[in-house]
């Protein structure tokens, strides 16, 4: 496939293939868009300031295919629409390589001596597979298995296929080989939840949209002193990170 | 060879909850302590202060606080007939790491245990007949009775500063209370926490059933408080953060915010962090521990530490292991129900549900975990349990708030977990549920039990705990009834939707239930049945007392930590007035 060969990374920025990235349906999650701001920026109350066309963040733990897959991945489970931007123009792509790529990733504070046996779902993963490597496997398997069914890698599908390809691996109906569909989607989708939801500092959640979208302040010092006032009534208060107290 | 130090009076092996209690009794009669804790250090003014400790990501989905499973965890399986495989990461339940223990990322709820639940055997024959109770359900009879416990319970109420309303003072039943608790001596030390708006809808409709709810006793200090240690607690803050993480106003009490600044200044304790104790050393003959070995993991050396009494306060899983790595006491055998080490394994037994109030503004970011309201009316033999096929009981507890969005976020079943429509869902319902829970008991079962595994090992070579458990058909019967009973509340509070969450049928060691382990080094009154006697003393070993919820004989329908504390207090108190004078067996068998 011809198009296996473009350089994922500025097709996904568009550089010169804005027309094919809007038929793969990625247009609306390029990381371009005006809203977002520069990977640089520390607090995402100066989002609006962001300039419109920069660098893609720099990736630690993910290739440039493996990065298009999770970016692909992560705006189907988030996409655009009226509540918050994009999992990727939250920087949930961001977040997942740089969790990849941090101690938890590499498997810190995780059992890791043999012998592997499958197990019961009752004992809980039982692989020798770091995070980082389980992920890899999983986007590896999800491709051969997405090319053997639409004849392209996931990234490079359409919005609609992309949905199938997820929700045959969340209904465990797509037979990924060796790596269990059911188990590398629900690895995926908490991964993506993280990244939308945690606090800003580790490259997710940008602009702090999951929070605004939930009406979720963030950090606060106390509740204390307004927390009968507000009993079974609307509180509003414009989300704070951490990177705002620091 | 392992370097050995000079003796000291008495060592703790873990310094959490039970590890500070028991080092501030002894140095305070006097004696010479070490306290001995594998992980780091943990010093709020350092380690929990804002703005980082109002990170979900960190704490609640990265475990921060919670034990290192590369160089220490169990194997588990349901059945003795099944292979255990290593818990590779925690899930179901989360032991926590460092001094302070998992008293730092507790959700603080201080419960005590019913006086008929001291006796539960023993009721339950009197109540049904000893036929009653199947031959495979173990319970026995504390070996303590409430009454004996209650000066203890008070004094762990008054370090922790708890938060409540007494619904029994002296034997007066006092209305907004627990009217089903055992007599109090005292009221709480704090008023109750601010109810949520959650709360105070479950609290209505109980009412209306007839039912008695009450505000949730809990160790968060709804106002500043000093303790009678002189230590001040902060009030909480309503943040919404503080399960698994600790608490920066320092008003969820833990042994680093309410005992360590007392024992840090203290000549007689010295404490000794990334000190790794591999085993007890037992001398058989003369019935004593003679003292520690441990590895010290800043630089890989190896150190016996000789005491004249060593106390085990390390978690459930940690207790267990080194009385069966020592050979102390007979290890469990299931297949002929001899033995104690490892018998009596218990667990919670909780299952929950969930009601979205659209018209209903709840706010599920602001407030503390611990602000539920809850009855007691289906716990223990507050209610007949005639005809209903089971044994046991739970609190029911409600509430919302203190649900930050990675873990807090619900949404009607039924909802796609991903894409527009869950986003919708997502924002509809975040500040309009209400969630609940009842805290059942495990009865424990002759097939539940903890022993050595013939496979895996830890970091220091030695065999890991093996964890054979399942939720039996009794504890099944229980929580279905008391879901029964809790959607009954439910229905009356009239919510838009509901859904009820019954626990599978197999006990599975993923996704999070709860951190209350219990047993494995029972206690009771002779050695054919238990590992300690009414002190928390082994029966083999008098210089050697076990701290925690190991010692449980089975786990009633409250959280466990109020008479771990208790039990605690308690077990110093007889040291101190009896041991110290004449060392040897409190207890004669």
């Amino acid at each position: 496939m011809a198009g296996d060969t473009i350089p994922r990374r500025g097709f996904l920025v568009g550089v010169g293939l804005a027309g094919t990235a809007a038929a793969a349906g990625v247009a609306a999650s390029s990381p371009a868009s005006a809203e977002v701001p520069a990977p640089n920026q520390s607090s995402a109350t100066e989002g609006a300031a962001a300039p419109g066309n920069r660098e893609p963040e720099p990736l630690l733990a993910l290739n440039e295919a493996e990065h298009a897959f999770i970016v692909a991945a992560v705006d189907t489970i988030i996409p655009a629409d009226d509540l918050s931007p994009s999992g990727s123009e939250c920087g949930v792509a961001t977040f997942i390589d740089r969790q990849l790529a941090s101690a938890w990733g590499g498997g810190a504070k995780m059992y890791r001596s043999g012998p592997f046996l499958r197990g019961k779902p009752e004992q809980g993963y039982q692989l020798a597979l770091t995070p980082r490597e389980f992920f890899l496997a999983g986007i590896a398997a999800t491709n051969d298995w997405t090319r053997k069914t639409y004849g392209k890698d996931f990234d490079r599908l359409p919005a609609s296929e992309r949905i199938a390809a997820l929700t045959a691996l969340e209904e465990g109906k797509a037979d990924l080989g060796h790596v269990s569909a059911r188990q590398f989607f629900n690895a995926l989708l908490t991964i993506t939840m993280e990244g939308f939801f945690a606090d800003p500092i580790y490259g997710g959640n940008r602009n702090m949209a999951s929070w605004k979208m939930l009406g979720f302040p963030g950090l606060p010092a106390t509740y204390a002193n307004v927390i009968d006032q507000y009993r079974d009534k609307p509180y509003t208060a414009a989300p704070q990170s951490i990177a705002d107290f620091s | 060879m392992a370097t050995r130090l000079k003796e000291v009076d008495a060592v703790m092996v873990g310094m959490g909850w039970t590890g500070a209690i028991m080092a501030r009794e002894l140095t305070k009669a006097g004696l010479n302590v070490v306290g001995l804790e594998r992980g780091q250090d943990r010093i709020p003014g350092n380690d929990f202060m804002l703005p980082n400790l109002r990170d979900e990501l960190r704490y609640a989905a990265r475990l921060e606080l919670m034990q290192d499973n590369s160089i220490d965890t169990l194997t588990f399986r349901n059945a003795p007939d099944e292979f255990a495989l290593p818990i590779r990461r925690f899930g179901a339940f989360l032991p926590g790491e460092g001094v302070g223990g998992s008293g730092n990322h507790w959700g603080g709820l201080h419960w005590r245990f019913l006086p008929t639940d001291f006796r539960i055997r023993s009721v339950l024959a009197e109540r049904y007949g000893a036929s009653a109770i199947p031959d495979d359900m173990t319970i026995t009879d504390w070996p303590v009775t409430y009454d004996e416990l209650e000066p203890y319970y008070d004094r762990f109420d008054k370090l922790c500063g708890v938060s409540g309303k007494a619904g029994n003072l002296r034997g007066q039943i006092m209305d907004g209370g627990n009217v089903f608790e055992g007599p109090r001596s005292d009221e709480y030390p704090n008023k109750p926490l601010k109810s949520s708006a959650g709360a105070l809808l479950m609290a209505e409709a109980a009412k209306s059933l007839g039912y008695h709810p009450f505000p949730i006793p809990v160790s968060n200090s709804s106002a500043p408080y000093t303790n009678p240690e002189g230590v001040t607690l902060g009030g909480c803050q309503y943040c919404g953060f503080c399960n698994r993480t600790a608490c920066e106003a320092n008003a969820k009490a833990s042994s680093v915010v309410t005992l360590m600044p007392v024992l840090r200044a203290d000549p007689k304790f010295e404490l000794r962090t990334r000190a790794f104790v591999s085993r007890l050393v037992y001398d058989k003959a003369a019935r004593r521990v003679t003292g520690v070995v441990y590895t010290d993991l800043r630089n890989g050396e190896e150190y016996e530490q000789p005491a004249g009494i060593v106390v085990l306060s390390a978690y459930v899983f940690g207790n267990t292991q080194f009385m069966l790595l020592a050979g102390i006491g007979e290890p469990y055998d299931r297949a002929t129900g001899k033995g104690v080490v490892g018998k009596n394994y218990a667990y919670q037994f909780e299952a929950g549900a969930a009601a979205f109030f659209e018209d209903r503004q709840l706010n599920s970011y602001m407030g503390a975990p611990g602000q539920l309201v809850c009855i007691d009316d289906f716990n223990g033999e507050n209610f007949d349990h005639g005809g209903l096929g089971f044994f046991g009981g739970g609190y029911f507890a409600g509430g919302s708030g203190g649900s930050p969005p990675i873990y807090g976020r619900a949404t009607p079943h039924g909802t796609p977990r991903w894409g527009s429509e869950w986003k919708q869902a997502t924002v509809k319902w975040y500040n309009h549920f209400v969630r609940f829970n009842t805290q059942g008991s495990v009865y424990a079962n002759r097939d539940n039990y903890l022993d050595l595994d013939p496979t895996y090992r830890d970091a220091l070579g030695r065999p890991l705990i093996r964890l054979t458990y399942n939720a039996t058909d009794n504890d099944h019967k229980m929580s279905r009834y008391l879901l029964e009973k809790l959607e009954g509340i439910i229905r009356a509070m009239n919510p838009t939707s509901y859904e009820m969450h019954p626990r599978p049928k197999n006990f599975t060691i993923v996704p999070y239930q709860s951190t209350h382990n219990t047993g494995g080094t029972m206690m009771g009154s002779d050695p054919k049945s238990s590992v300690v006697n009414r002190y928390l003393q082994a029966w083999d070993a008098h210089n050697l007392f076990i701290q925690g919820a190991s010692v449980f004989p089975q786990q009633h329908g409250y959280n466990p930590t109020g008479t771990v504390g208790a039990l605690s207090y308690w077990s110093a108190q007889a040291i101190i007035n009896q041991y110290v004078k004449n060392p040897g067996p409190l207890v004669h068998a």
